[in-house]
């Protein structure tokens, strides 16, 4: 980014975090237009669900909209609103039911192992489904995305530590839960 | 669960849940946004409260006044 567009997004953040009646919609309103596609790209990730990731972007900027006051500006803001967001989804996923329209209609990945049925890839879709929301997110970022530990414990505000043990508390869950079916994963 | 297993397990969810699909709205969700900034409730002004509060503890010393002010409401 070029010094000039720099000092103007300093410009818009500080608006923002200041409230100013005069300038904060504004400064809103330009952040919402540039960072909307990357809030709405992070919940894809973790509820795979369009509408409801439509819906959760909303929910997040409003809820940045009221936390402008606490904005540290020597933070990243998208790093801020991936924080907001991911507690937004896990807010949402909290009010689910345990299996959700999303995993009724498992396609087969582009890569697929053939010894891997569409039955017991169903079968662990639905079992995921029914994880606790905090385990299912760290899971579905760290594993499935793959994204690094390290970011995954900034957006939900944990430690490394704590996203390793969640998502190893996720696979064992899910391993259980599956053998219950009588599926030796 | 040791670590074959784990990696086994990864592999499965990976395999089960499916790719995200678009990661852009299909829309500008600007509108929608503002339609929820126009249902936010208007903020109370400090003078309101401080006027409820203190006609609250003028009707808690003197009760009689009670019936007076919802005369006036």
């Amino acid at each position: 980014m070029r010094d000039g567009e720099s000092n103007v997004l300093n410009n818009v953040l500080d608006q923002f975090r200041r409230g100013d009646p005069a300038t904060f919609d504004d400064a809103f309103e330009t952040l919402f237009h540039l960072h909307q596609r990357t809030v709405f790209g992070w919940l894809m990730r973790i509820v795979r669900n369009p509408a409801a990731a439509e819906d959760l972007t909303v929910e997040t900027f409003w809820r940045i909209y009221r936390a402008h006051a606490r904005f540290d500006p020597s933070r990243e803001f998208e790093a801020w609103a991936r924080t907001i967001a991911t507690h937004a989804a896990l807010d949402w996923l909290r009010t689910q039911r345990s299996e959700t329209e999303l995993l009724l209609d498992v396609a087969a990945p582009l890569a697929s192992d053939p010894a891997i049925s569409a039955e017991i890839r169903r079968k662990t879709a639905a079992a995921f489904s029914r994880l606790p929301p905090k385990l299912r997110i760290a899971a579905v970022l760290a594993v499935v995305e793959e994204l690094p530990h390290k970011e995954v414990a900034a957006a939900l505000g944990v430690s490394v530590t704590a996203v390793k043990v969640r998502v190893f508390r996720a696979l064992r869950l899910l391993r259980k839960d599956l053998q219950r079916q009588g599926i030796t994963p | 669960m040791n670590a074959h297993e784990e990696d086994r397990m990864k592999q499965l969810l990976k395999q089960a849940l499916p790719p995200p699909g678009d990661t852009e709205p299909e829309r500008d969700l600007w509108p929608a946004m503002l339609r929820r900034l126009d249902a936010r409730p208007a903020p109370v002004p400090w003078f309101d409260w401080a006027l409820a509060g203190g006609l609250a503890v003028f009707a808690v010393v003197f009760p009689a006044s009670i019936p007076v002010f919802l005369y006036y409401l």
